[in-house]
């Protein structure tokens, strides 16, 4: 027998279920108990860079809005450099963004929300550089282990166009379901997302 | 005739760096340890399971780095439910504190991480907007909490035992008492949501959402075993629960807080 390698296994994954909010984002239970809470709101009136709005729902498989989901996104800030010891890039870090962010869809439209800023071009391990993306996080009630994909910018065609992931995606048409849509409204930057769980415009889901 | 031979040396080995195995990286997720999407015996799975294959990618900075949190995220009671929402004296039920460390797969604790539970009460019902079982709202119980771990990745909360109630799966399916947890670990790739369950609880082995986990250990390392050894005498039983996140090949910040 060879030595043992002893490595311990990852706990498994169970869903969040349907009262994910009571944990998570309890005002949206319907109570007020920390005194300190986390949101979808990710920039403070100091944060750096262009205000944005990510807008979206996630649909079943029969096209339906879910209406308990929970939303977690991690970006990088504006110059591009993730709010964390492990990026070592030459971005600036900005204080006054954590990069990070939780939000529930709306219980009745199943809409999904997050004021953030849009982030910069990252460099990847391999010095590559990659789009603008926010990394997303999906969990639910029916969604027995978290769903990571990310979200790219319609307004950053070139990049894409060579980002390392994206151009991994095949095939080729797939690639849409991985971007949002650029839109201006009352004075806001909107970009609209649809995560499609199921059907023929699935959305590309990660095993990162 | 005088050609110059080709370089024979490898010009990667000109590089600066010495040479390291440990890239920052996560090991490979398990994922036959995990439930499948698609567990049709947990029938909300079914219509919200996607059907491609998730496409596999290397860890990238996106997926090392992660949200830090620090004690000033969180508030002095956050991990005291028996008091956290108490209004007029403490909630009805079996007091006991749950415990135990946050590691991963290499063993080392993983410290400064934000662990989040959330539970129904002694009678099975969750303050929640969208629950309407019968059980009665407790007015001195909230039913959710939040825990940094320490440096060793230790963490601990004091509740009440929450109670098992029906669900719409079967018509007669009733999940096991439990407790949900919400873990982050160093990077993004770490995240992780489960629920701890409660030795000896027999609606363990049927209940449709545990038995989507394909692995008989996998499902009993979520069972936390009655700790005596923790109980505090005429107080409060005491239940035991490790969290395993996934290895990291990195020893980029063991001198730091916030890294591993």
């Amino acid at each position: 027998m060879p030595q043992p390698l002893n490595y311990l296994k990852e706990t498994a994954s169970q869903t969040a279920g349907p009262y994910v909010h009571i944990g998570l984002i309890p005002a949206m239970a319907g109570f007020d108990i920390f005194e300190k809470n986390f949101s979808n709101v990710l920039v403070t009136p100091n944060t750096k860079g262009d205000r944005i709005v990510l807008e979206g729902k996630v649909l079943d498989g029969s096209g339906s809005p879910l209406r308990d989901v929970l939303l977690e996104i991690w970006q990088a800030n504006a110059a591009g450099c993730y709010n964390h010891p492990a990026d070592r890039s030459a971005g600036a870090r900005d204080q006054d963004f954590r990069g990070w962010g939780r939000g529930g869809s709306d219980f009745e439209s199943g809409l999904v929300t997050f004021e953030t800023i849009k982030p910069g071009a990252i460099v990847d391990g391999a010095g590559r550089k990659c789009a603008p993306h926010v990394n997303v996080w999906i969990v639910a009630r029916g969604i027995n282990i978290g769903l990571n994909t990310r979200l790219y910018f319609s307004d950053e065609e070139a990049a894409n166009t060579a980002d390392p992931v994206l151009t991994l995606v095949e095939p080729p048409v797939r690639r849409k379901t991985l971007i949002a849509t650029r839109s201006e409204r009352a004075g806001k930057t909107v970009y609209s997302f649809t995560i499609n769980l199921q059907g023929p415009d699935e959305t590309v889901f990660f095993d990162v | 005739m005088n050609v110059q031979a080709p370089a024979l040396q490898d010009p990667r080995l000109n590089r600066p760096e010495p040479f390291t195995p440990r890239d920052g990286g996560f090991f490979q997720r398990d994922r036959t340890i995990h439930p499948p999407a698609y567990a049709p015996g947990y029938k909300s799975s079914v219509l919200r399971s996607p059907r491609q294959s998730l496409l596999s990618i290397e860890n990238s900075v996106s997926e090392i780095t992660g949200p830090v949190f620090g004690h000033n995220d969180l508030g002095p009671l956050d991990n005291d439910l028996i008091r956290n929402y108490a209004k007029d004296g403490d909630p009805v039920g079996e007091r006991i504190v749950v415990h135990g460390r946050v590691l991963d797969e290499t063993g080392r604790g993983v410290p400064n991480t934000l662990v989040e539970f959330w539970q129904a009460n002694a009678g099975g019902r969750y303050r929640h907007k969208k629950d309407t079982y019968l059980a009665p709202i407790d007015p001195n119980f909230g039913g959710c909490g939040r825990a940094l771990t320490d440096d060793t990745g230790y963490y601990y909360f004091r509740t009440v035992k929450p109670g098992p109630y029906p669900w719409r799966n079967f018509v007669n399916s009733w999940r096991p008492a439990h407790i949900h947890f919400s873990v982050f670990g160093s990077g993004f790739a770490q995240r992780l949501i489960t629920q701890m369950y409660f030795e000896g609880d027999p609606l363990i082995p049927i209940c449709p959402i545990l038995t989507t986990i394909p692995d008989k250990d996998a499902l009993d390392r979520l069972v936390a075993p009655l700790d005596l050894n923790a109980a505090t005498p005429f107080d409060s039983l005491a239940y035991r629960f490790d969290i395993v996140l996934r290895g990291q090949r990195s020893t980029y910040f063991e001198n730091r807080p916030e890294g591993n």
